[in-house]
């Protein structure tokens, strides 16, 4: 396995994720669409993807991880239905409350039509990652793994820590 | 050869694989209209199973009361298949892989911070009830989440880390998911209409499934692991590439890899949203398959979320082993600009592979193949 590139971000590195994305990447309003858990991932991965050239990105492997899923959405797209006074269930909020969502936001910025995949652990174990993502090989034969965990609490508490791996 | 050793359903249709292969190949179907459920405002048409009934049965079993409904389901599921192949499931070598696409995301109506709700939490308590200790992996790629955790099972078994790999999907539903597909406005009032013409949208179900895989150095003398593959469309996060390109990229890697005569039908998503069955006849197409008997059991169960990948191969499974091609119930004229190969009526086989593919949120596409050895 080789490591190609890797990346971390937290608050303390990157500062505020809006701001980090103004300054630097700019050219997609999609991102303010999307909940905190795609921002931190598709930040990461734009610091690691932005170079590569097109026919390589298309086949990556996508392959991220977490401990709490889409659970900050899911608290926040619950207190949506929760009142009877004040229900209004919504589909913009509802789509982000699956973890993959992540894996497709990126897939879709970078045209990657390689495999996405995303799994939920309970401590964040690079080797245990790296071992998942490179079993890839196994069945199918990607350019690259793009891996790592990504986690979002809040703007103030958010965390990626991705690598691009390749055989 | 990675093998399929055993195997178990839980659904409103009945508590083991043969009681709801037996009830579908009898036409039976779990979708009922349910008007005034879950204080939802709106009615829908899914597939329930009786709380009631599983509470019974767990205590029974002895589950006892501190596991939630997810996890009893989870839990019987696994036993049943357990039972089935007849392994030790706290034996080292043997890995519990969970599909779920949100686990016990019902329990945040009374707790919004309910540690059962991280799925990797849940995992490590379904696994330790059976004196498992290996860490489980926990699989959530939204709709083709079964069909992905049987390709991690068949991965953790080559890479040779474990021998037998216990891959379980389950979903429930509650007002948290229903609501949220009905701000869709996916879901459907009437069971149903797999590729039909006037299909009306989706159906949301809940079950329970297992499938044991084993690595055995001997010849496959019954069903085994053939190809698998997972593409992403890279079109859009909540609805599928209109080309089909994810699915198409599936299909034709697992064509390249098998033996196209040997192949009885594929069992296709068909979750009768316009967009998705659209696609996936597109894909069919590409993949040149559309003279493939296809099959889709949405009719019979509803989109049962985490667990459909891992049910719909079990029914295929069963089907092959008796030579038929299950009915695509609520099927009637043909409503998609590609061809499909399709039927409400039983067919028969005498071939003896298949291939599953599934479609979901997120773009994602995955596939399997599974044939059964011997001879006939």
């Amino acid at each position: 396995m080789k490591v190609i590139s890797s990346i971390e971000i937290t608050p303390e590195i990157i500062g505020n994720l809006s701001e980090y994305y103004r300054r630097n990447i700019g050219d997609y309003p999609k991102f303010f669409k999307m909940d905190g858990l795609c921002k931190t991932g598709f930040i990461a991965s734009e610091i690691l993807l932005q170079s590569l050239p097109a026919d390589i990105k298309s086949d990556i492997a996508i392959v991220l991880f977490n401990r709490s899923g889409s659970l900050v959405t899911d608290r926040k797209y619950q207190q949506t239905i929760t009142s009877e006074e004040n229900y209004f269930p919504s589909p913009a909020i509802f789509v982000y409350t699956l973890a993959n969502i992540v894996t497709g936001e990126i897939a879709i910025r970078h045209k990657i039509m390689g495999e996405s995949s995303f799994y939920i652990m309970s401590e964040n174990d690079t080797g245990l990652q790296n071992d998942i993502a490179m079993e890839c090989y196994l069945t199918s034969n990607p350019s690259m793994v793009l891996t790592g965990w990504v986690e979002y609490e809040n703007d103030e508490d958010f965390y990626a820590h991705l690598r691009l791996l390749s055989k | 050869m990675i093998n399929i050793i055993g195997h178990n359903i839980i659904s409103p249709l009945g508590l083991t694989s043969e009681e709801n292969y037996q009830s579908v190949i009898r036409g039976r179907s779990a979708l009922h209209l349910y008007d005034d459920k879950f204080g939802l405002h709106e009615a829908f048409c899914g597939s329930l199973i009786n709380r009631g009934f599983i509470y019974e049965k767990a205590s029974e079993s002895g589950i006892d009361d501190d596991y939630s409904l997810f996890e009893k389901l989870a839990i019987l599921s696994a036993s049943g298949a357990i039972k089935d192949s007849g392994i030790n499931p706290s034996d080292p070598n043997t890995i519990f892989i969970l599909s779920t696409t949100k686990g016990n995301v019902d329990l945040l109506e009374e707790n919004m911070h309910d540690e059962r709700c991280y799925l990797h939490t849940s995992a490590l308590r379904i696994a330790d009830y059976f004196g498992n200790k290996a860490n489980p992996i926990v699989v959530s790629n939204a709709c083709i989440s079964g069909v992905c955790a049987q390709i991690e099972g068949v991965r953790q078994l080559l890479s040779g880390l474990y021998s037998t790999a216990i891959i379980i999907g389950c979903d429930i539903l509650s007002k948290f998911i229903i609501s949220g597909f009905q701000s869709f406005k996916a879901l459907s009032t009437k069971p149903c209409k797999p590729y039909d013409k006037d299909r009306t949208g989706l159906n949301l179900g809940e079950a329970a499934g297992t499938i044991i895989l084993r690595k055995e150095n001997s010849p496959a003398s019954d069903w085994h692991y053939v190809a698998s593959s997972i593409h992403n469309d890279a079109n859009h996060i909540s609805g599928p590439s209109r080309t089909g390109e994810g699915a198409f990229r599936v299909l034709q890697d697992i064509v390249r890899q098998i033996d196209k005569s040997e192949l009885a039908f594929l069992n296709a998503h068909g979750t009768a949203t316009a967009y998705n069955d659209e696609m996936e006849s597109i894909a069919i197409g590409r993949a040149d398959l559309s003279d493939i008997p296809l099959s889709g059991l949405k009719g019979y169960y509803g989109h049962t979320l985490g667990a459909a990948g891992i049910i719909e191969t079990i029914l295929s499974i069963m089907a092959i082993d008796e030579g038929i091609i299950i009915a695509t119930r609520g099927y009637d004229k043909s409503g998609t600009s590609g061809k499909l190969y399709l039927s409400n009526q039983t067919r028969h086989t005498d071939k003896r592979s298949f291939i599953k593919i599934l479609s979901g949120f997120g773009g994602s596409n995955a596939g399997i193949c599974y044939e059964k050895g011997g001879r006939r």
